[in-house]
């Protein structure tokens, strides 16, 4: 080591840590995308279609070319490079070219002096669309002529499945699904479209640098997969498109497609001057893919014990009009179909389908919150079939160590589901509160008029799992660069360059915990998250990104250690400047036919969590009061106590929400409720407090054995909620968002 | 154009503005102060919220030339000779902010609650009722209802 002792370090993992954004953000200093200016700046502005489906026979841009201020009108034939773009698929054109395929899609591109005189010049483009049948009913989709014809999804490893519109479909045969038990539950369930509504609308900075090369300053997930659509698209190199993280207002999954990332740069590079976009929150509506919306059908067949034999699950999940992440969500929605439980027969079979609504692809819980939705629901009626306990039943049933999912994956990993459902139970509900009351105590608050005549209690249950980490064979990795050098002082410091994406869950401040632990130092700091500097971080996405940046940096400390040792000291000027990439142990993919592991394992590991609800509902007038919440989570180890709570009471505000009021509204594929007057997002009074128990078994092959948090509270929230509903009200409740009709039974 | 006369944070600002310009554009594009956040452009978010004479407003519902003669104080104003407002070290001792783009609204509808109810006790039920016309995505609100509490001064 250098002649400087050690020093006690501060904020090491496992620490309650104050955000290091905090001081910023309270102050109103950390620069959001939006926020962004650059000298000679001009305003990007987006025309999109206003038809779900449509031919596009011409468009004229003499009009909005002579609109003053601007500079640019681009179509599809000035993009530079490959017209289409996307996550897994390039199935989506960067520019309409002869068809649109939803609402809002983008068909051309404004840059002008100022924003309106660029909105207003985008009216003047003239599209002449041949309006078309949209394709709106997933069930009727595989029947309908096909959106791709050329089936972008087909032939990448899944199964092959040749009916028209189908992005994926995935079969899990497990055991023998024609076991009967003795009695046998079976329900249809829905859920709704669910925005992730991050309250940052999508904006960014492309800036040329004068060379043919663009700087993008963006609020995104992923830095890199971002530069490797981007570039291509422009025609350019990667290492000439630099994407760099502006400050990200929430993300949920609908920050991982593009938004405007090539739109941007391709004004910036046709008019040599900084573009500046941002989206309104109109635009955002139609501006980021969202939760998929999905019909289950299920079959639960129980022996009198309790015990489940075989669980039967359809799941058709309606992709919308573009592939974005379906062909994973559509797996994930299989994997978990089951719930955290033992089940030694099933048969899953899970599909996702092309429509003209609204594309859908990442959100926050990946398929398995839809799938938790209808599973509970399913295991709450047989437990009343049963007439057992709804937590004994799951308790009789709770997977663990050693159980073997569907998939035929053994879990080696943690897996506590019976700890979270004991720890779970066992917090104390409260008691029932006196009427009358406060009406801000009644359901419905101030606009209760009643004296709560119609008020009824339900106390529900659910659990949840899902797994952490990329998936199925997927090369997950992370890299994190580690420079140390003698500071101004002559003390060690170190610098960290990791491309995290810190979209808010705190992952500069994990990054930042782990150099401290393992370098002992308290001088740290991190470099700006940029693809120009390191290698990729992966996604801030299937609560991977602690889990892996924590694995990354703690591999590039150690080895800056090492190298430390070895050179005894380091002088002025001196510098260890390395980087190394962690990997996941490897999963590998399903049988195409058979949807099971081809290797030891589809999911690197698994987070569960249970939930207690208690709501008051007034059946009379349709309206819903969540009293109380109490979870205990499956977090690993807790890095940060308080962000990971923090997590906990987000990700189940989420939850509740498509439990009770968030649903995207569609007429014909056309969005009717882009506005936040008309799609409701969870106040300060429809969210109760959480209590949070922390389960802390730790994850064998984990840094510091932690596991991601972001996501099962998300899981399974919406599922406790409508179970304490149904408790409440004595109704089946089979579809989210719970309407105020369906309470009341209109 | 039309000539607008404001106090901004303590210091006079007078301006030639459309009078069609939004407050809240008017802070951030005009002014350059980027602290007060647009999430929804119609009011319902709160992420805009400032304080003008002291009362809180949605600087995105109303225009530049209303606020002539007035004093608006944004997130930007609140902190004196480098030391966080108490609502401001609240918010970020409770860790009551995740990605924080709503924060600087709900510290500032935090500001004036606390201001109107000076020396009074509030209950959980009040802040959050108080609250109600911000939204935030990410914390769930528990965080947030503390750290008002913390800010008056009834929970350490």
């Amino acid at each position: 080591m250098t002649s400087a002792a050690p020093r006690l370090v501060s904020g090491r993992i496992g620490d309650v840590v104050a955000r290091a954004d905090g001081g910023p953000k309270v102050k109103g200093e950390f620069a959001y995308a939006s926020d962004l200016s650059a000298a000679g700046m001009l305003w990007g502005h987006t025309l999109r279609s206003p038809f779900a489906h449509a031919r596009i026979r011409s468009i004229d841009l003499t009009a909005a070319l002579t609109m003053p201020g601007i500079h640019a009108v681009l179509t599809h034939g000035d993009v530079p490079g490959q017209k289409c773009y996307g996550l897994e698929f390039a199935d989506q054109p960067v520019l309409a070219i002869d068809r649109v395929r939803y609402f809002g899609e983008a068909v051309a591109l404004v840059a002008a002096e100022h924003p309106e005189q660029a909105r207003r010049a985008a009216e003047r483009i003239v599209v002449d669309y041949e309006p078309l049948e949209p394709v709106v009913d997933a069930e009727r989709a595989v029947e309908q002529d096909p959106l791709h014809p050329d089936a972008p999804t087909m032939g990448h490893g899944y199964r092959r499945d040749p009916r028209p519109n189908v992005v994926r479909s995935i079969v899990i045969r497990h055991g023998d699904p024609n076991v009967e038990g003795d009695v046998a539950i079976s329900g249809v369930y829905d859920v709704g479209i669910q925005d992730q509504a991050f309250l940052g609308p999508e904006s960014g900075l492309a800036v040329p640098d004068g060379e043919g090369g663009i700087d993008v300053y963006v609020a995104t997930q992923w830095l890199h997969v971002d530069r490797d659509q981007v570039a291509p698209c422009l025609d350019l190199r990667p290492e000439q498109v630099r994407i760099h993280l502006a400050g990200v207002g929430g993300a949920f999954g609908g920050r991982e497609d593009l938004s405007i990332q090539i739109h941007g740069a391709m004004l910036a590079l046709h008019t040599g001057r900084p573009v500046k976009m941002v989206y309104s929150r109109e635009e955002s509506f139609v501006g980021h893919v969202h939760r998929h919306p999905a019909r289950i059908w299920a079959e639960h067949r129980a022996n009198r014990d309790g015990k489940l034999v075989c669980v039967r699950m359809r799941i058709l999940l309606d992709g919308g009009a573009y592939a974005s992440s379906s062909t994973a969500v559509t797996s994930n929605a299989a994997s978990f179909a089951c719930g955290p439980y033992a089940v030694e027969n099933a048969l899953i079979e899970s599909t996702c389908v092309y429509t003209n609504n609204p594309p859908c692809g990442a959100m926050r819980g990946f398929g398995a919150v839809q799938t938790c939705f209808a599973a509970e629901a399913q295991m709450d009626r047989l437990a009343a079939e049963l007439a057992l306990d709804p937590v004994e039943l799951r308790l009789r049933n709770a997977l663990a160590p050693g159980d073997v999912l569907p998939t035929g994956q053994r879990v080696t990993g943690s897996m506590p589901v019976a700890e979270v459902i004991r720890r779970c139970a066992a917090l104390p509900v409260p008691e029932p509160e006196a009427l009358p009351r406060d009406p801000i105590r009644l359901p419905g608050g101030a606009g209760n008029v009643t004296r709560g005549q119609g008020v009824s209690r339900g106390v529900g249950f659910a659990v949840g799992f899902k797994n952490i980490c990329y998936s199925e064979g997927f090369d997950d990795f992370t890299a994190a660069r580690v420079r140390l050098f003698l500071d101004a002082r002559g003390e060690l410091a170190a610098e960290v360059h990791c491309a995290a994406a810190e979209v808010g869950q705190g992952v500069t401040g994990v990054i930042a915990q782990v150099a401290r632990t393992e370098l002992e130092l308290d001088e740290v700091t991190l470099a700006p998250h940029t693809t120009a500097t390191v290698g990729s971080a992966g996604s801030a996405s299937a609560s991977r990104m602690t889990w892996m940046a924590a694995g990354a940096v703690q591999l590039a400390c150690r080895a800056a250690k090492a190298e430390l040792e070895r050179r005894g000291e380091l002088g002025a000027g001196d510098e260890i400047d390395l980087e190394r990439v962690y990997r996941h142990e490897r999963t590998t993919p399903l049988d195409p036919e058979t949807g099971q592991i081809t290797g030891e394992r589809a999911h690197v590991a698994f987070a569960c969590a249970a939930m207690r609800v208690v709501v008051e509902t007034d059946v009379e007038l349709g309206l819903t009061r969540v009293v109380w919440i109490g979870t205990a989570q499956d977090v690993g180890k807790a890095l940060n106590p308080q962000a990971v709570t923090g997590q906990i009471e987000g990700g189940t505000a989420q939850g509740l929400g498509l439990a009770l009021m968030e649903e995207i509204r569609t007429s014909d594929g056309l969005i009717t409720n882009a506005s936040f007057t008309d799609y409701l997002l969870p106040t300060a009074l429809d969210m109760p407090p959480v209590v949070s128990d922390l389960v802390e078994d730790p994850e064998p092959g984990a840094p510091y054995g932690l596991k991601g948090v972001g996501e099962p509270p998300t899981v399974v929230s919406t599922a406790a909620v409508v179970s304490a509903l149904r408790a409440a009200t004595g109704r089946a409740l089979t579809r989210v968002p719970v309407r105020p009709d369906d309470i009341v039974g209109l | 154009m039309t000539r607008v006369r404001v106090e901004v944070n303590g210091t006079a600002v007078e301006r030639e503005v459309e009078p069609r310009l939004l407050l809240s554009d008017f802070l951030r594009h005009d002014l350059g102060l980027t602290g007060t956040h647009v999430g929804c452009e119609h009011g319902v978010c709160g992420a805009c919220t400032v304080l003008l004479d002291g009362a809180s407003a949605r600087s995105c519902l109303m225009l530049a030339v209303q606020c002539d003669g007035l004093s608006v104080t944004t997130v930007e104003g609140l902190a004196r000779n480098g030391e966080l407002h108490p609502v401001q070290a609240a918010f970020r001792e409770a860790h009551a902010l995740q990605c924080g783009f709503c924060t600087p609204g709900f510290v500032m509808a935090v500001t004036a609650l606390l201001e109107e109810r000076r020396g009074e006790k509030l209950s959980d039920d009040e802040v959050r009722e108080a609250l109600a016309g911000n939204l935030c995505r990410c914390t769930g609100y528990q965080n947030i209802v503390r750290a008002v509490q913390i800010a008056a001064g009834s929970e350490g």
